[in-house]
């Protein structure tokens, strides 16, 4: 039984597929997750980010965050069953980090599009106002995240949410793979920019304010609109 | 390398050996001309003021960018330590020029602004300077193999075997997640009787701040493996131990760190 589940999980996970963070196996009554695909190839976002990165950062840095994730979910279920609590708790960090790792990766890939279809053109609608309300322009608001982007020690994210409850626009950062929900418990991702060194050292080396420039040639505002008119009615 | 430069008022405390006298106390010249070279500063005396105020320097390190080759790329050198090293050296300047912090030893504003966990802005240039000086330190051209000595008989008395030590080495710097730093370092004052202990640190943390004293260190923020090694940091510490590493330097600092504590 136990091989046939590993064989089940195996192949899910090389199976491409489209959907995102959503549980793409089961075994045993354990919902896994998988590495979602990208709706564009690799090279598509140059010369903003290299093809070599995007290869990396999707075959490599998130599958090995699916892979642990799914690797501690297993962990904490038969601690659960075991009614092992400091394992348990023991477990937490990591489904954090790589729980987090795959969540905050699965939103950066559809913050992101090819020039061709979209990536770059600045937000219309509800969200365009709302941004010129809260930071009076959108330039001013790019600033922000990427001086916010640049001072961030170590590793982390940039990200611009919507406070649900509030109907307010935030800049916030996080650290290492915690999510925006760790900094309030109502506030919803618009748009993340991983701040890692592995999301741009190929291409910028050190100059981090430098990638933090052109990465809004492909960010993809389609998509934070629609996520923000649906927590913005 | 160049020397430090002397410096008329502020005795030659020293990053590394906070507890040293004027002569070193170190028994092994090879660890004195070591510790004497650690700081570099040059002091302008400010005109009409009684604070001597001086900048830290961008040390180099103890041999060429490309003598690491084929372990760690000249490439990787000449950003580690030409744009990131330097970096951190520049930004402290800037962020203690004008401050009390400005007179003071670069291990002292390290542990003011490390301030107990509470981090104060400039603990982050500041830790990143001494950890970078340390981890140049740490390796050597033709380096691996295993250490001898007193090294080797404390290795064995607090890990059991110098392969347990790599192992818990290995781990650490490996499940050291986002940015840090892997440590193997000296405790002064063990509670359970070994001296030796692995740590490993986020960002720029390092075990100075608990009290420990570092002998060997291994960088594992991603700028430190990302051009050799990509997503690869397992290979990356795999070579560092078996190609990288200077046991002799980490004997040393061994050596100063059990005088001091005598």
């Amino acid at each position: 039984m136990a091989l046939r589940a590993l064989l089940t999980r195996k192949t899910l996970a090389s199976a491409p597929r489209l959907g995102g963070a959503a549980a793409a196996a089961s075994f045993r009554g354990l919902q896994t997750s998988s590495l979602p695909d990208l709706p564009y190839d690799y090279g598509a976002l140059q010369p903003a980010i290299s093809g070599e990165i995007m290869q990396l950062h999707h075959q490599k840095h998130h599958q090995a965050y699916v892979t642990n994730y799914n690797k501690a979910l297993e962990q904490l279920h038969d601690a659960m069953g075991k009614g092992d609590a400091p394992a348990v708790v023991k477990l937490q960090s990591a489904i954090k980090f790589n729980g987090g790792g795959h969540v905050n990766h699965s939103i950066f890939w559809k913050n992101l599009a090819p020039i061709q279809e979209g990536g770059g053109e600045p937000p219309k609608g509800s969200l365009g106002w709302a941004i010129d309300d809260h930071f009076q322009s959108l330039d001013a608001l790019v600033q922000k995240m990427n001086a916010e982007g640049a001072a961030l020690q170590g590793s982390g994210w940039v990200w611009l949410g919507v406070d649900k409850e509030l109907k307010k626009l935030v800049v916030e950062t996080t650290s290492n793979q915690d999510p925006l929900v760790t900094k309030g418990p109502s506030l919803i991702p618009l748009i993340g920019i991983d701040v890692w060194e592995h999301a741009y050292y190929l291409q910028y080396k050190n100059v981090r304010p430098d990638y933090l420039k052109n990465i809004w040639k492909v960010i993809n505002w389609k998509y934070a609109s629609e996520v923000y008119e649906k927590e913005c009615p | 390398m160049a020397t430090a430069a002397a410096s008329s008022t502020a005795p030659l405390s020293n990053a590394f050996l906070p507890r040293l006298g004027p002569n070193g106390g170190a028994k092994s010249t090879r660890s004195l001309q070591w510790a004497k070279n650690q700081r570099q500063r040059s002091s302008p005396r400010r005109f009409g003021a009684a604070v001597i105020t001086a900048k830290f320097e961008l040390k180099p390190p103890p041999y060429p960018l490309n003598a690491l080759e084929p372990h760690m790329s000249q490439n990787t050198l000449s950003f580690h330590w030409g744009k990131h090293h330097r970096g951190y050296v520049d930004n402290l300047n800037k962020q203690i020029a004008g401050t009390e912090l400005e007179s003071k030893s670069l291990e002292d504003i390290i542990i003011q602004t490390y301030n107990k966990g509470d981090l104060l802005p400039p603990f982050n240039n500041a830790a990143q300077i001494w950890n970078h000086d340390f981890f140049w330190e740490s390796m050597k051209p033709g380096g691996g193999g295993k250490p001898s000595g007193e090294l080797l008989k404390l290795i064995e008395r607090d890990f059991g075997s110098f392969e347990k030590l790599c192992e818990e080495l290995r781990s650490a710097a490996a499940t050291q997640f986002g940015s840090g730093w892997a440590w193997l370092a000296f405790n002064p004052r063990p509670s359970d009787g070994k001296e030796l202990l692995v740590v490993k640190s986020p960002n720029a943390v390092n075990p100075l701040v608990l009290g420990y004293i570092p002998i060997l260190t291994i960088d594992v923020w991603e700028h430190a493996y990302y051009l050799d090694f990509q997503n690869r940091r397992p290979d990356y510490i795999s070579i560092f131990l078996e190609k990288l590493v200077s046991w002799e330097g980490v004997g040393a600092k061994l050596a100063v760190a059990k005088s001091q504590a005598a």
